[in-house]
């Protein structure tokens, strides 16, 4: 009886320890996320990832060029397509000065969102949109560099039993690579082509 | 007996309204059900997401307890939620319309995740769906299929 209790015990402790960590975890991305709007004058977003024609880049590859970056997943049926439709749109608004801007969909689900599935996913959209994944540590390395936040989250009725949360801002980058503003989810391209537009 | 009448009448209705491909708003007791439209997918792997807006015209809340279509195995209303540029998603649970007043599935807020597509969504083409409200029964619909990056039906 006693060692049952004990052991009971020393579950409730791991339990509270884990409870803990995931949940300071949790809360310093959350603190690293709402950095996004505060400490982001000198941030130079870093990659190094393949983008869906099996190409590898870095954030080198499109210097000279204003960015439009978006992180998602292909197995998101709401906000990605929502977002990468209005980015197509954008590309159609802008006309001719679409050639000095490039937007890039960076997956955060490496795990399905192999090459062959983002080459797939984003000529969907429009012709000038990149896809990039990468590896795990690469995709992880990306996010951090762009101060933008995902999460795995376990549920049951989603496809392999799993959803992504994740940063739904679009961000841009000036020719430079420097982090310019971010566009928050439901931003019309419009707005976003008259703010880019003043830019350039 | 009611409900059966109910049921009758609402497919009744929806035959009536279903008939001409315009028709886009269907009655189901003091609900309007209008506007659906849903997202085209490449193939079947990923799913796909359905919208609409649901009118409460009675005096006393309805709640929507399920869906059923022949295109998915799994329709669910899923919901977005968006806190400091970071959105997630998961189940919303049955969807409560209060009286005299409307829910909007639309992107960014609540939708029909269509998982285990049956077969793909082509644009241009229209899937049957039949919501399922505790007070209103089964009411169906004839859902038009936008392009991949639609984001409403006014497009």
């Amino acid at each position: 009886m006693k060692t049952v209790r004990l052991t009971l015990w020393g579950a409730v402790v791991v339990a509270s320890a884990a409870f803990l960590w995931l949940y300071t975890s949790q809360g310093s991305n959350q603190r690293f996320v709402s950095e996004l709007s505060q400490n982001t004058d000198t941030l130079r977003p870093e990659f190094s990832l393949t983008d869906h024609q099996g190409n590898a880049v870095t954030e080198q590859t499109y210097r000279g060029k204003w960015l439009l970056v978006f992180f998602g997943f292909t197995n998101c049926p709401d906000i990605c397509p929502t977002t990468l439709g209005e980015l197509a749109q954008l590309m159609d608004l802008l006309g001719p000065d679409a050639q000095k801007t490039q937007p890039l969909f960076i997956s955060i689900d490496p795990e399905r969102d192999r090459v062959e599935t983002m080459a797939e996913y984003v000529s969907a959209f429009h012709p000038s949109i990149v896809g990039l994944t990468g590896t795990e540590t690469e995709v992880t390395a990306t996010a951090k560099s762009f101060k933008a936040f995902f999460e795995k989250l376990p549920q049951e009725t989603a496809p392999d039993g799993y959803t992504m949360g994740h940063t739904s801002a679009v961000y841009l980058i000036s020719p430079e690579g420097v982090f310019v503003r971010t566009y928050s989810y439901g931003t019309s391209p419009e707005k976003i082509a008259a703010d880019v537009q003043q830019r350039l | 007996m009611s409900r059966v009448l109910f049921n009758t009448l609402s497919s009744l209705l929806f035959l009536l309204f279903a008939f001409p491909a315009t028709a886009e708003s269907v009655r189901g007791g003091d609900l309007v059900v209008e506007a659906p439209w849903a997202r085209a997918s490449i193939g079947t792997s990923r799913p796909s997401a359905a919208y609409i807006t649901i009118r409460n015209e009675g005096s006393s809340a309805d709640v929507l307890t399920g869906i059923e279509t022949e295109i998915s195995s799994m329709p669910e209303v899923h919901e977005i939620k968006t806190n400091d540029n970071v959105s997630t998603m998961s189940p919303a649970g049955p969807v409560e319309i209060p009286a005299k007043d409307a829910v909007k599935l639309a992107p960014g807020g609540l939708h029909i995740m269509l998982i285990g597509l049956q077969r793909a969504l082509v644009e241009g083409e229209r899937f049957p769906m039949t919501l399922i409200f505790e007070k209103a029964g089964r009411v169906n619909v004839s859902v038009p299929i936008y392009s991949l990056g639609a984001s409403g039906p006014e497009e």
